[in-house]
């Protein structure tokens, strides 16, 4: 396979275990209050002045709040494949955080593979590479067994 | 709010929408001298210009209010230039709107403009890792109809929304905006059409996501004072409402350019959505509700997207928009026509010119002038629009 390194395309974002990796966003030690990506100055939340948060790993699983595709190649600063390959994109709920995150979903699940209400879990993935590194980031995959996409 | 919080529109000007390619401020120009002429009004008598920015034509566009005024002559006029996404006219209208209220001035100029490149708006350009604008095309390939797809899903999932359904509001647009001669788009289109048109995100294909367009729109703005002497007549076409609200947290909603919501966990998700309160702000500031609407002008960014409109500013309750088109009440000679200058679907998007356009076409559907797309009788007219970053904006002109 690869012998590229593969780094994160953002640092910070979540963590680099592939076999069960993570979001991370953070907690108002205030208020509770969840963002992603993380806040580090002020709580979001009206009724809070907190100003220190504490990292936090979000639910690796969720369910589909809605979902889409990208037909056509998406501008720079994407970096597509050449050629270009489509992919779906869902916007997921996570029960614990009650909120919703957006990522791609794996190559080879597309929208006729996807329905609302339906489970996915985090994975990392490969957005972009160069000569040394595979950039990577999380996307989403169905838990049900029957789709054929792949994670990394 | 009393009718002390009313501004009269004197004058409303538009340079044709098109891909025509000149510099930004030409389009700001022709609209303008239209709107002064329409007005009455010579451009040195104009005491504030309050111009829309644009973010893709360099430094003129950033202080687009001084790059008009400088256009037409320095006058020593006061100036304000604004940028709201999408709302940016808006807000130049209601920065008008207040020193005109204040007394500051009495008579306003309000411009925006945009040339747009080809193809999917694009953040700015460079490496910038701190802007969630420029993240979410680089860490998801998230492209604005993504979001609009997103909720055309959800309409689908909860509503029942059908293709046939989303195709039909691009066909009824098609329609309306035929004999506009300000409109990009004047030819008719059949649901077939719409339907075999390439899907750019699904489930919304090509004829229904809205183009980016060139364009300039332009109000003339007075006192009610003003105007009543300026025409010897009480009729007048008022702005009585201009409402800009923010979204209050935490939003349940995803809204570009954001990765996640905020999280409900510290505080409740209660009250309106943030496009139903941006509505509902500015029917409470004109003291009338929906049922007072003639017709609306909507941002239909995408077909399915204007059917949410319908609910958001209150036509019909949630889930009931799709009954709302199919039952043709929001068609030429239907109980609330909408968009009937053709919407965003015959114009493309020329953001800062936009919202003004918006409020140009409510003025002459007022004033019985809009040929060929007429509203009969109408005298109150609503617009709403929504963009990036939390901006929005509503606006109730009367007559």
């Amino acid at each position: 396979m690869t012998t590229k390194t593969r780094v994160p395309a953002i640092e910070g974002w979540f963590t680099m275990d592939e076999g069960a990796p993570a979001l991370l966003g953070s907690r108002c030690t205030s208020c509770g209050n969840v963002a992603f990506p993380k806040e580090t100055y002020f709580c979001r939340n009206p009724h809070c002045r907190g100003t220190e948060f504490a990292e936090t790993e979000l639910s690796r699983t969720g369910r589909v709040w809605s979902y889409t595709d990208a037909a056509y190649q998406p501008p720079e600063p994407y970096v597509a494949a050449d050629p270009y390959v489509p992919f779906s994109i869902c916007a997921v709920e996570l029960a614990a955080e009650q909120m919703v995150v957006m990522g791609q979903v794996v190559p080879g699940v597309g929208v006729d593979d996807l329905s609302v209400g339906s489970e996915v879990e985090l994975v990392l993935d490969t957005l972009y590479e160069d000569d040394e590194h595979e950039y990577m980031v999380w996307k989403w995959r169905p838990t049900d067994a029957a789709t054929t996409g792949q994670g990394a | 709010m009393g009718t002390d919080k009313k501004v009269a529109v004197l004058g409303a000007g538009m340079h044709p929408w098109g891909k025509w390619g000149r510099n930004f401020v030409e389009y700001g120009l022709a609209a303008a001298s239209d709107a002064l002429a329409e007005a009455g009004v010579d451009w040195t008598d104009v005491q504030f210009v309050a111009g829309a920015d644009t973010i893709r034509n360099g430094y003129p566009g950033f202080v687009a209010g001084a790059t008009f005024a400088q256009a037409l002559g320095w006058t020593g006029a006061r100036v304000s230039s604004s940028y709201a996404a999408c709302a940016s006219g808006a807000q130049a209208i209601n920065n008008a709107r207040a020193q005109i209220l204040a007394g500051l001035c009495d008579v306003a100029l309000v411009v925006g403009a945009d040339t747009t490149p080809k193809g999917f708006f694009k953040p700015v350009g460079g490496d910038r890792r701190d802007d969630p604008d420029w993240l979410r095309f680089h860490l998801m390939g998230a492209t604005n109809p993504t979001y609009f797809a997103l909720y055309a899903r959800r309409r689908m999932e909860l509503y029942g929304a059908t293709e046939a359904d989303f195709a039909a509001v691009k066909v009824k647009n098609a329609r309306h905006g035929l004999a506009n001669p300000y409109a990009r788009y004047r030819k008719e289109v059949t649901a077939d059409e719409v339907l075999a048109s390439p899907m750019v995100a699904d489930p919304l294909r090509l004829l229904e996501i809205c183009a980016t367009s060139d364009g300039g729109a332009a109000l003339v703005l007075c006192s009610t004072e003003f105007a009543k002497k300026h025409t010897g007549s009480d009729d007048l076409v008022t702005i009585d409402a201009v409402s800009t609200v923010t979204p209050r947290f935490p939003q349940a909603i995803i809204e570009m350019p954001n990765f996640s919501t905020d999280s409900s966990v510290a505080a409740s998700t209660v009250g309106p959505t943030f496009k139903e309160s941006v509505a509902l702000a500015a029917y409470e500031e004109a003291g009338i509700g929906p049922e007072d609407v003639d017709l609306a002008e909507v941002y239909d960014l995408s077909s399915a997207l204007e059917l949410d409109w319908y609910e958001d500013i209150g036509l019909c309750k949630q889930g009931e928009a799709e009954k709302l088109l199919r039952d043709g009440d929001t068609t030429l000679g239907g109980r609330v026509p909408v968009n009937p200058s053709g919407g965003l679907s015959c114009f493309g998007e020329a953001i800062p010119a936009q919202a003004i356009a918006q409020v140009c076409e409510l003025v002459w559907q007022l004033r019985g002038r809009a040929t060929g797309r007429q509203v009969e009788g109408a005298k109150v007219g609503i617009t709403a629009n929504q963009g990036l970053f939390g901006h929005g904006s509503s606006v109730i002109v009367s007559r």
